[in-house]
């Protein structure tokens, strides 16, 4: 009974925010200015244009999540050896730009990729240039943006992690290399799956990096959604492709809880 | 330990903020000084005609473009009138249709473009304006109705509160050639230095108006054509930009860019390398234009506001902050030639000729946006 009470404003917070506006994303999907159709609904679905951004967005997400664990793990794992005060300090050191509004620090790295970088190199023209060079800048910013989400649940796990099985290790034979690998591994897995979820669903769901980066000459899924809602608003394609995204984070989520066997840290997105 | 260096990052962090706070409002005055022969910020500003305000109260809810207002009028006409107003801003004139439909009696005035007057007149969105209120009317240029009388006819429900084309800015150093054609736009000599403004009906336009249709049009194989031809130029495209295009291009950082008269104004003084031409094929001459929601809560202060605006000195004022043309004839008398005898703040009747101004587009917008679209998630 008393659980209940206090469970009552998440039911609130939950039904207002998250259960409402899904239904207004399935109305909109369904209803073109009052009249019920599946029309847009499945020409949308049926647009190749669309499915090949998603396909882009996805290889964009994948390469964001790569490099924030390549770095994210070798960070925290050092973290997690050191004094808990230094490491401590140094995390705080990884908080503090998070402080700032996201999009105000992606204005900055936008205004040192346009002005700064050119600059000091001497360049006359900045790598948004190029498609290619759009392509690194929005990836570059992705990583900056999302590592923090990646170092953090490793850090967690790995703090954690009971020093004496490393111990343990060693006695019986391992080197260092194979310790890491058969014991320390393998237990940070809940971590790294946690890592890999927070940065992945954020990154298919960029759209501010991107338009900001690549100054609307660069698109990913996010924004094809966005313009769907802005431009002339045409309600029932954002819709659509709202609900596709919104399924493929769903399998992706499920799919990576498969492999959190442990159920701990972050797992909850 | 932890905790005090904590603090002390905490310290720092703050003194950073106050620093660049600092910094902005230097800036900010810095720039209004600068603006040319506006008087100082200080001076009491006399109304051209010795108008009297009287004391309305309420509160006024505007929404306009950023930056599109000098703020010290804002200051001045809640001082007259005691009404205090709420200002909001808008980067899209679709964006405010938006808002508006959101819900009833949020905005008591608003600065939509011309075409969507002609839509929002059509979908009753607007209140007729009471001219026995807004006696500074007499000041608009009686010139404008040409091309005012095409979206809202006698100007019932709107007064133009800014004009302007749209054409390139380009940089000298840059570009050697004569500028005079958009196709200059599709040159690969120029690739990732060619900015497009982010707007469907401006560059959809312009790209019409280079394949020599009609910015107007109504038939889907001429937009479907301007599509194809923006979807060619985005490997040399650098982007789409607004506020951000101008910036880079008085950095030198852009050779060519599509913009409004008003911001290209504002960017040749800044950079003295930049030059701004509509070109040969002909463009699009654009109104901004002041409304008044039929929803509006505080409709006498709205009328009041408009009347301000209207006053010649007022105006005088605000053109010279925002570098966008005005239409007041008596603002135009007391402005200094560096505005009024300038090509692009004030374009010859020869430029004109070759512009025109949007229409609505009715049901046929739904073609433009699907193009536009493809476009922009084309790369």
């Amino acid at each position: 009974m008393k659980r209940k009470f206090f469970a009552f404003p998440y039911i609130v917070w939950m039904v207002l925010f998250i259960a409402v506006p899904m239904l207004f994303i399935f109305y909109y999907a369904f209803n073109v200015n009052g009249q019920w159709t599946t029309r847009v609904f499945l020409e949308t679905l049926w647009n190749m244009d669309y499915w090949r951004t998603l396909f882009r967005s996805i290889l964009m997400a994948l390469g964001t999540t790569a490099i924030c664990l390549l770095l994210g793990y070798p960070i925290a794992y050092i973290l997690s050896n050191m004094k808990k005060t230094v490491a401590g300090f140094i995390s705080v050191l990884f908080f503090v730009p998070m402080w700032m509004n996201f999009v105000l620090r992606t204005y900055a790295w936008s205004a040192i990729i346009e002005y700064a970088i050119p600059d000091l190199l001497g360049l006359a023209k900045s790598i948004t240039a190029t498609p290619a060079g759009r392509t690194l800048a929005v990836l570059l910013v992705l990583v900056y943006d999302f590592l923090p989400f990646m170092v953090l649940p490793l850090y967690n796990t790995l703090s954690k992690l009971d020093k004496s099985l490393l111990e343990a290790a060693r006695d019986l034979g391992a080197d260092g290399r194979t310790a890491f690998m058969r014991v320390v591994l393998p237990l940070s897995v809940p971590g790294i799956v946690s890592g890999i979820t927070m940065v992945f669903v954020p990154a298919i769901t960029a759209f501010t990096v991107p338009a900001l980066i690549g100054m609307g000459n660069y698109s990913l899924y996010g924004n094809v959604i966005d313009n769907a809602f802005k431009i002339h608003p045409q309600y029932a394609i954002g819709s659509t492709l709202s609900i596709v995204l919104l399924l493929f984070v769903l399998v992706s989520t499920v799919i990576m809880n498969y492999f959190d066997t442990d159920k701990e840290g972050g797992s909850i997105l | 330990m932890k905790k005090i260096l904590c603090l002390a990052l905490c310290a720092l962090m703050i003194l950073a903020v106050v620093g660049c706070k600092k910094d902005a409002s230097t800036g900010a005055q810095t720039e209004k000084t600068d603006g040319a022969n506006a008087p100082d910020a200080g001076d009491e500003l006399v109304f051209a005609d010795g108008d009297q305000y009287d004391t309305i109260g309420g509160e006024l809810n505007i929404l306009n473009w950023g930056e599109y207002i000098d703020p010290d009028l804002i200051e001045i006409f809640e001082k007259e009138t005691g009404v205090k107003i709420n200002y909001v801003e808008m980067t899209s004139n679709e964006e405010m249709l938006i808002k508006l439909r959101a819900a009833d009696g949020l905005f008591d005035l608003c600065f939509p473009s011309d075409y969507i007057i002609e839509q929002m007149i059509r979908e009753d969105m607007l209140l007729p304006l009471d001219y026995s209120l807004i006696p500074n009317a007499k000041n608009i240029d009686p010139k404008m109705s040409a091309f005012t009388n095409v979206f809202d006819p006698g100007s019932k429900y709107s007064l133009p509160y800014m004009w302007g084309t749209v054409g390139i800015l380009y940089n000298t150093k840059m570009v050697e050639e004569d500028v005079d054609s958009w196709g200059i736009l599709w040159d690969e000599k120029y690739t990732g230095q060619i900015w497009m403004y982010d707007s469907m009906r401006d560059t959809l336009g312009i790209t019409l108006k280079y394949l020599g249709y009609d910015l107007n049009t109504r038939n889907e194989a001429e937009v479907a054509a301007a599509r194809d031809k923006l979807i060619e130029q985005a490997p040399i495209r650098k982007g789409f930009g607004t506020d951000n295009m101008r910036t880079s291009m008085i950095n030198n950082k852009g050779a060519l860019g599509v913009i409004y008269s008003g911001d290209a104004y504002a960017a040749i003084e800044e950079n003295e390398d930049l030059a701004y031409v509509v070109p040969k094929e002909g463009s699009n001459v654009w109104y901004d234009n002041v409304v008044i929601p039929k929803t509006a809560k505080n409709v006498a202060a709205a009328h009041a506001f408009i009347n301000f605006l209207n006053d010649g000195n007022v105006a005088a004022r605000n053109t010279e902050f925002i570098c966008y043309s005005t239409p007041n004839a008596a603002a135009m008398e007391r402005l200094d030639e560096s505005f009024t005898e300038d090509e692009t703040y004030n374009p010859s009747q020869e430029v004109l000729d070759r512009c025109e101004v949007f229409h609505d587009l009715g049901d046929f917008v739904d073609v433009f946006s699907a193009a536009w679209s493809k476009v922009i998630s084309s790369n």
